[in-house]
C-alpha cells in the first residue's frame, strides 16, 4: 500500500512526463480493444449470419460431395431414404440439390451453381417463399451481387443450360422472381436458386440431394448411411481462419503500438533512476530498503498502465460505445470479397477482452518498469544520496 | 539512558577499492556518543568526515573493527535491520537538503512516519508539531522549489526530527547556505538538542557550526587526531 501511495505521489508530482506516458498507453489500449472489438465483432456476425443462412444445426453432406471440386459434382447426390424424409418432414433437415449450369444473360455464358431447396423450409433465413410462385418458367431467386454482375433484375427471364444425370445436355427459361440480400457471398456470387422438386425434375435426379442441412435445434440427428455430417468447427473452418488471421494482423499492430509504449516507459524508468539518484538514497537514508526501492519504481513503472487505463476509460468509453451502437460502416465492395462481411460491422466488446488486454499491457508494463528498476539494488546507497552518477 | 553510549565506535578501518590498490580512509577508529551530545567531526576534505557519518549511519560497513549503534554491530545487519535501524532511530541531514522536488514541505516531513506505517491521525499531528519547531507552518504547501536554501534546510530538520531520533546525522548542514541562516539553522538544531536531548553529530570543516559544537573530534587523513569537550557550552 506504502509503495503504491508513494508511487501515485511520485507520478502525479511528475506531471507532464507522467501524461505523455499515460496518453500514449491510453492510446495503445483503446486501439488494441477497438481492433479485438472489431474482429470479435465481425467474428460473431460472420458465424451467425453463416449459421442462419446456410449451414443452420450442421450439414450432411453426400459422401462424393467436394464443394471444391467441380469435376465431382455431377456424382455428388444421393437418395434422401425414407427415415430421412420423415426427418425433413419433421423438419429437422432441409435438402439441397446442387447441380452446375449455365445460364446467358443478355447472350453472354455464365457457368452458375444452380441449387434446389425446398421453398417452404424454415430451417434457414434465406428467402425462399419467393420460389412458391406459378408459373410457366421455372422460378428462380439470386443474390444482389450475382443480379448485379449478370445485369439480372426481377421479372427477367434467362435462358439455363445443364447436363442431366445421363449427361444430355437441355436448356429452359428461368425467371428472376426475387434477388435478395445477404452477408454471405458463398450463397450469393454465381448461385441461383430454383425449388429442389424442379431441379429434381429436369436433372432426372428425383428424391434426390447433394446437402442435408440440419436445424439448429436439432444438430446431428445420428448417422445417415452414404452421408457424412458436418459440423460447425468444420462448416466454420474459413471464417475462424480469416479472424485468426486477421488476428495476427491485429496482433503486428498490437506489438508495434506496445512497443511504442512500453520503449517511452522503459524510457523514463531509466532517466528516472539516472536523475533520481539522490532521491534514491534518500529513501534508503529515511529507512527503505534497497529492494523496497526497486518495487516502488517497478509499481510507478507498472502504475502507468493503469492511470493509461482509466484515461483510456475517460475518453475511449464513450468513443467505443459510439462505434459498438453505431457499428463500422464498411468501404464499398468489400462485400465482393468472397466472405462472410456485414456492410456495417458491430464491434463486441466483452469483459474478458477488456480485462485481458489490461491485464496483458499491466504485466508488460511491469516487467518492463522492474528491468531498468534493478539497476537500484547495485547502487552504493552514500553515493546514490550524494547524486553521484553510477 | 543519559551518558550512555549510544555510539560505540571501535577499531574501525574503512578502505575502498582504487584500481589494483587500496585507498584508506578511516584508520583504527575508537570513539563513543552518549545521548544528548552535541559532537561534530571536524577536518578538512577528504579525512573521512562523511564515511564515518555513513558507517554509523548504517549507509555503508567498516572495512575491519567495528560500529555499534543502539546496540546493534553495523556490520552484522541485514538490509531490513538496517533500514529499521534508520527508520527508528536516526535522522540525517544533508549539505543539499535531498528533498523530494515533487512532493509538498508536508509529504516530504510525512515520508519518514508513512514508513513506520503510522496512522493517518498520528502522522499529521506529528508532521505539523515537527514544522512548527522549525517554523514552517506557513509553508505546508509549498514545495522545495519555492522555498529558499535555509527554508529547505528546515524542512530537512524537520524531517530529521518528525519521528523523534535517538541521534541525528548532519553531514555539513550550513555549507549552502549564509552566514544568517546557518546561524539559525543551528540555534534551531542546539534548541531541538537541548528540549528533546537528542543526539547531535555534525561532519562539517564550517567555523560557523564548529563554534555551536559542544564536543570537537578532529579528524585528519582517516585519523583521529583530536576529541575535545568545549567548555562553557
Amino acid at each position: 500500500m506504502l509503495a503504491l501511495k508513494l508511487a501515485y505521489r511520485n507520478l502525479m508530482g511528475a506531471k507532464l512526463r507522467t501524461w505523455l506516458n499515460m496518453i500514449v498507453l491510453s492510446f495503445a489500449f483503446l486501439i488494441i480493444i477497438w481492433n479485438k472489438g472489431i474482429l470479435n465483432g465481425w467474428d460473431q456476425q460472420a458465424r451467425r449470419d453463416t449459421i442462419e443462412w446456410e449451414i443452420g444445426g450442421g450439414q450432411y453432406w453426400h459422401e462424393n460431395y467436394d464443394p471444391y471440386d467441380p469435376f465431382t459434382i455431377e456424382e455428388s447426390h444421393g437418395q434422401i431414404s425414407d427415415a430421412t424424409q420423415n426427418a425433413i418432414n419433421q423438419g429437422d433437415l432441409t435438402p439441397i440439390l446442387i447441380s452446375q449450369a449455365s445460364i446467358y444473360p443478355e447472350g453472354r455464358i455464365q457457368t452458375v451453381s444452380l441449387r434446389g431447396i425446398d421453398p417452404d423450409q424454415k430451417l434457414l433465413v434465406l428467402p425462399t417463399a419467393n420460389l412458391d410462385k406459378d408459373i410457366d418458367e421455372i422460378p428462380a431467386m439470386i443474390g444482389e451481387r450475382s443480379a448485379k454482375n449478370y445485369k439480372l433484375n426481377v421479372g427477367d427471364y434467362v435462358t439455363v443450360r445443364w447436363r442431366d444425370v445421363n449427361g444430355t445436355f437441355d436448356a429452359k427459361e428461368i425467371q428472376i422472381v426475387h434477388i435478395f440480400k445477404t452477408n454471405v457471398s458463398t450463397l450469393d456470387n454465381g448461385v441461383v436458386w430454383i425449388p429442389i422438386n424442379q431441379l429434381q425434375e429436369i436433372m432426372q435426379m428425383e428424391g434426390e440431394a447433394t446437402i442435408l442441412v440440419s436445424s439448429q435445434e436439432s444438430g446431428s440427428i445420428g448417422s445417415i448411411v452414404g452421408w457424412v455430417f458436418k459440423d460447425h468447427y468444420f462448416l466454420l473452418t474459413e471464417i475462424r481462419e480469416m479472424i485468426e488471421m486477421k488476428s495476427i494482423g491485429g496482433s503486428i499492430m498490437f506489438i508495434i503500438l506496445m512497443s511504442l509504449s512500453m520503449l517511452a516507459i522503459f524510457d523514463t524508468q531509466v532517466l528516472s533512476i539516472f536523475r533520481r539518484q539522490k532521491e534514491i538514497g534518500t529513501h534508503i537514508a529515511l529507512g527503505m530498503t534497497q529492494r523496497q526501492v526497486v518495487a516502488l519504481f517497478t509499481i510507478e513503472g507498472a502504475m502507468h498502465s493503469i492511470l493509461a487505463a482509466i484515461l483510456a476509460a475517460v475518453y475511449g468509453a464513450p468513443l467505443l460505445y459510439l462505434q459498438a451502437v453505431n457499428g463500422w460502416t464498411m468501404p464499398a465492395g468489400t462485400d465482393d470479397w468472397g466472405m462472410t462481411i456485414a456492410e456495417t460491422i458491430y464491434p463486441a466488446y466483452s469483459f474478458g477482452l477488456v480485462a485481458g488486454t489490461t491485464l496483458l499491457v499491466l504485466i508488460t508494463t511491469t516487467i518492463v518498469s522492474y528491468i531498468p528498476s534493478r539497476r537500484i539494488s547495485k547502487m552504493k546507497p552514500t553515493d546514490a544520496i550524494r547524486g553521484k552518477i553510477q | 539512558m543519559n551518558n550512555s553510549a549510544l555510539i560505540i565506535v571501535t577499531n574501525l578501518v574503512k578502505t575502498f577499492p582504487m584500481g589494483k590498490r587500496e585507498f584508506t580512509a578511516l584508520k583504527d577508529i575508537n570513539l563513543k556518543f552518549n545521548q544528548g551530545e552535541f559532537a561534530g567531526i571536524v577536518g578538512p576534505s577528504g579525512s573521512g568526515k562523511t564515511t564515518l557519518l555513513n558507517i554509523i549511519g548504517s549507509l555503508d560497513i567498516p572495512s575491519k573493527g567495528e560500529a555499534v549503534v543502539m546496540g546493534q554491530s553495523v556490520s552484522g545487519l541485514s538490509p531490513k535491520k538496517a533500514a529499521d535501524l534508520r527508520n527508528h532511530h536516526l535522522g540525517f541531514i544533508f549539505q543539499t537538503y535531498n528533498l523530494l522536488q515533487v512532493y509538498t514541505v508536508y509529504e516530504n516531513v510525512e515520508l519518514p512516519l508513512l514508513l513506520r506505517k503510522m496512522s493517518a491521525v498520528e502522522r499529521k499531528k506529528l508532521v505539523l508539531q515537527s514544522l512548527e519547531w522549525v517554523g514552517l507552518m506557513d509553508k505546508i504547501k509549498s514545495r522545495p522549489a519555492q522555498l529558499s536554501g535555509g527554508e529547505c534546510q528546515r524542512v530537512s530538520i524537520a524531517r530529521a526530527m518528525v519521528k523523534s531520533p535517538e541521534i541525528v546525522l548532519a553531514d555539513e548542514p550550513t555549507a549552502n547556505l549564509d552566514a544568517k541562516n546557518s546561524h539559525n539553522i543551528l540555534q534551531m538544531m542546539e534548541k531541538l538538542n537541548r528540549e528533546l536531548n537528542t543526539t547531535f553529530i555534525f561532519a562539517t570543516h564550517d567555523e560557523k557550526v564548529i563554534k555551536y559544537l559542544r564536543r570537537k573530534i578532529s579528524l585528519d587523513d582517516g585519523k583521529v587526531v583530536g576529541d575535545e569537550i568545549v567548555k562553557n557550552k
